[in-house]
């Protein structure tokens, strides 16, 4: 009883902390989601009314909203596998007792990692130029018509894809390393006694003995690109023709550009609905492959 | 033993964080005057200060330079917060978002009391966008509107002796000097701005808003045709069909001839002296904007010196305006920024007299029209574009982009009808 009550102390002030700053907030922003709080609320709060779930139903009736949950969904799908598949890739490369000069390429893959997105961006927007851009430079050395990068529609997400793998899997690929190292030697050099193929042993020891860290590797990630923002910002301004706007670019755009922040909320909310079904699914999913 | 000494620093703890906020939450120096300013109007002020506190010994002002991409945020965020400033520069699309959160204090008994701020030499749609049910919020400081670069020298070749007066000729000349084979091009129209195709709207006699300015007016024919004129110079491969974003450098393409025409904004005449080679500098000039049938309308934009409601120094604050809106301060201010000055007597001077360049953004603007006054615009405005990038695509016809806009405007406007609704 009294060793319990000291826990508590003890615990108090991080709870402390963790209710003002996180679960407040939070629950503020989930009542904010039931009204209609805009600009007129923010001049006078008679103008606040109660709308209930009706964010939420709108919400769901808005083309855009779907659009942007569309595209948001489209850059996870294909970004998160390239990131990892990019991560990996690279992890195994530094890995590789063939590799030299370790610690150059190591700060040099990480280094996107840290630089700043808006330097980056401007450095990208010049490279998929449509007219002096290198990437058509190097296609039409193919002979293949130029592509309107960031001005196409259907070019502008797989651009930005390109550009957050480039950026991110940086980071992955130092934890992937981590991992690698941390598989025992004895392994490789057992299954080299029995003739195992370089693929069969990444197959049958790397994977399953990375397999852990590849799991938290992709739900971070995963729960990282579904907050798809800086990418389009600061590359296309969720263009062209809308087709980079993510659910978080529209939440943005709703509540600190127009300042509706009741419909902010609600997105927000059920972005992190969304975000929380698929994680677990995934979790779900990798006890059932270990069971 | 420990329950006394951790008590004792947790009072010290306590009077110290206590202290620090008093320190950083105080009272500001009683006679500081805080001017908030967006984007590189800020630097150039500074320079205008001190004679401003040599001539008055008792006011200390300290320019607080904002980014123009955050203003927006930061001067709501500020509202909501009660921490305004005594004074800022706004955006005169603004204005009425502000007036509407009760931020703005009036300034008419102010302007009625001086003999330095003369409400008639102002360009008339542009004080006009300072005046909201009935009281004035605001007095112009720069003036801004689009219009047309052009390069003179292409057009002579092509057989055009002047800049066009109206849309048809406007039309033959874009026809003429397109060659999107060659990917040349008539002129530039960035698809995700709105200005020039509000340009274009603004010229019709139809508002853009209906009944109260609680619905749209996009279905009204004026905005029709000007919708399709916009359209038609994408469809017949006048203009391109790029943002801004891609584009990268305009000025270096519009010197290599690639666009004859760019429909943009003031301060792109310093940008052109000062990026293109001095063999071409008499290859460009710019004229105002035709309309349907003649002269046309163009944009009333602009910036405006505004006090705050909860600004405790409002006669200081006002000084600073009425010292910033001396025709020559005005001059000062365009020689540093190239912003025009907002009055006709400031336009007297030799500088922009002798600027063959200017000579046809004074003409535009006596033929300004303010867009409505209700604080939802600039998102109607974003919305309006991005339906009609969508017309430009080809993913909808004129017609249905027109519906398209009145149905999202009335979704936007849906607040303020209720509201109006109530008040009745």
């Amino acid at each position: 009883m009294k060793a319990s009550r000291v826990a508590w102390l003890f615990l108090a002030p991080a709870l402390l902390v963790l209710a003002v700053f996180f679960l407040l907030p939070v629950l503020v922003a989930l009542a904010l989601s039931f009204t209609d709080y805009d600009l007129y609320a923010l001049a006078d709060l008679h103008n606040l009314r109660f709308v209930a779930l009706g964010n939420y139903w709108v919400l769901l009736h808005r083309p855009q909203f779907w659009a942007a949950l569309g595209h948001t969904f489209y850059f996870v799908g294909m970004g998160v596998p390239l990131s990892l598949a990019a991560s990996l890739g690279a992890a195994l490369l530094l890995h590789s007792p063939l590799a030299r000069c370790k610690a150059f390429f190591r700060t040099a893959l990480f280094a996107p990692v840290v630089t700043t997105a808006v330097a980056t961006a401007v450095v990208w927007r010049y490279l998929f130029n449509t007219k002096y851009g290198w990437a058509n430079h190097l296609l039409g050395m193919f002979g293949i018509h130029p592509v309107d990068w960031l001005g196409d529609p259907h070019w502008a997400m797989p651009t930005i894809i390109l550009f957050a793998v480039w950026k991110n899997f940086g980071y992955n690929m130092i934890i992937l390393l981590a991992g690698l190292q941390a598989v025992p030697a004895e392994l490789y050099e057992a299954a080299c006694i029995d003739g195992a193929s370089a693929w069969r042993q990444f197959r049958h020891i790397t994977l399953p003995m990375l397999g852990p860290t590849l799991l938290m590797v992709a739900i971070l990630t995963v729960s990282g690109y579904f907050q798809l923002f800086a990418e389009p910002y600061v590359m296309t301004e969720g263009g062209p023709l809308e087709s980079t706007t993510s659910v978080l670019y529209l939440m943005y755009e709703d509540g600190f550009q127009w300042w509706n922040l009741g419909v902010a909320t609600a997105e927000a909310f059920v972005l992190f609905l969304v975000m929380f079904a698929v994680t677990a699914a995934m979790l779900r999913l990798s006890r059932k492959a270990v069971a | 033993m420990g329950m006394a000494s951790g008590r004792g620093a947790w009072l010290r703890w306590v009077s110290i964080t206590v202290a620090l906020c008093l320190a950083g939450c105080g009272p500001r120096h009683g006679d500081t005057l805080v001017f908030w300013t967006f984007g590189p109007e800020g630097e150039a002020v500074a320079s205008l200060l001190p004679d401003f506190e040599r001539t008055h010994p008792g006011i200390h002002v300290e320019v607080q330079q904002l980014p123009l991409s955050a203003a927006h945020q930061k001067l709501l965020t500020a509202i909501a917060g009660g921490t305004t400033p005594d004074m800022a520069q706004l955006g005169n699309t603004w204005l009425p978002e502000l007036v509407e959160l009760h931020a703005l204090a009036p300034l008419r008994q102010h302007v009625d009391a001086t003999q330095t701020v003369v409400a008639p030499d102002y360009f008339t749609s542009i004080w006009a966008t300072n005046i909201s049910g009935g009281q004035l919020y605001g007095i112009p400081w720069y003036v801004d509107t689009r219009l047309l670069f052009y390069r003179s020298d292409l057009l002579k070749q092509a057989g055009f002796d002047a800049p066009p007066r109206d849309w048809s000729e406007w039309r033959r000349m874009l026809a003429a000097l397109s060659h999107p084979e060659r990917k040349v091009y008539g002129i530039l129209l960035p698809t995700n701005e709105y200005e020039q195709l509000l340009s274009l709207a603004l010229q019709q006699p139809a508002p853009l808003l209906r009944d109260d300015d609680s619905r749209g007016n996009f279905e009204s024919a004026g905005f029709r045709r000007a919708l399709a004129f916009y359209v038609d110079t994408f469809r017949l491969q006048q203009a391109p069909a790029v943002t801004n974003v891609e584009v990268g450098n305009p000025w270096d393409e519009f010197g290599r001839g690639v666009y004859a025409f760019y429909f943009s904004g003031p301060w792109n005449v310093a940008e052109f002296r000062k990026r293109l080679p001095a063999s071409e500098q008499g290859d460009w000039a710019t004229a105002s904007l035709p309309g349907p049938d003649g002269p046309g309308a163009g944009l009333a934009g602009g910036a405006s010196l505004v006090v705050f409601r909860a600004s405790k120094h409002q006669r200081e604050a006002w000084a600073l305006v009425e010292y910033l809106s001396q025709p020559k301060v005005q001059q000062r201010f365009y020689q540093l920024t190239g912003d025009m000055p907002p009055r006709r007597s400031s336009w007297n001077s030799p500088l922009l007299q002798n600027d063959a360049a200017m000579h046809a953004f004074r003409d535009q603007l006596e033929r300004v029209k303010p867009t409505p006054a209700v604080p939802e615009w600039e998102r109607i405005a974003v919305m309006m574009q991005q339906v009609a990038a969508r017309a430009v695509a080809g993913e909808l016809t004129v017609d249905q982009a027109a519906a398209e806009m009145d149905r999202q405007a009335d979704i936007i406007l849906a607040k303020r009808r209720s509201l109006l609704e109530a008040r009745q």
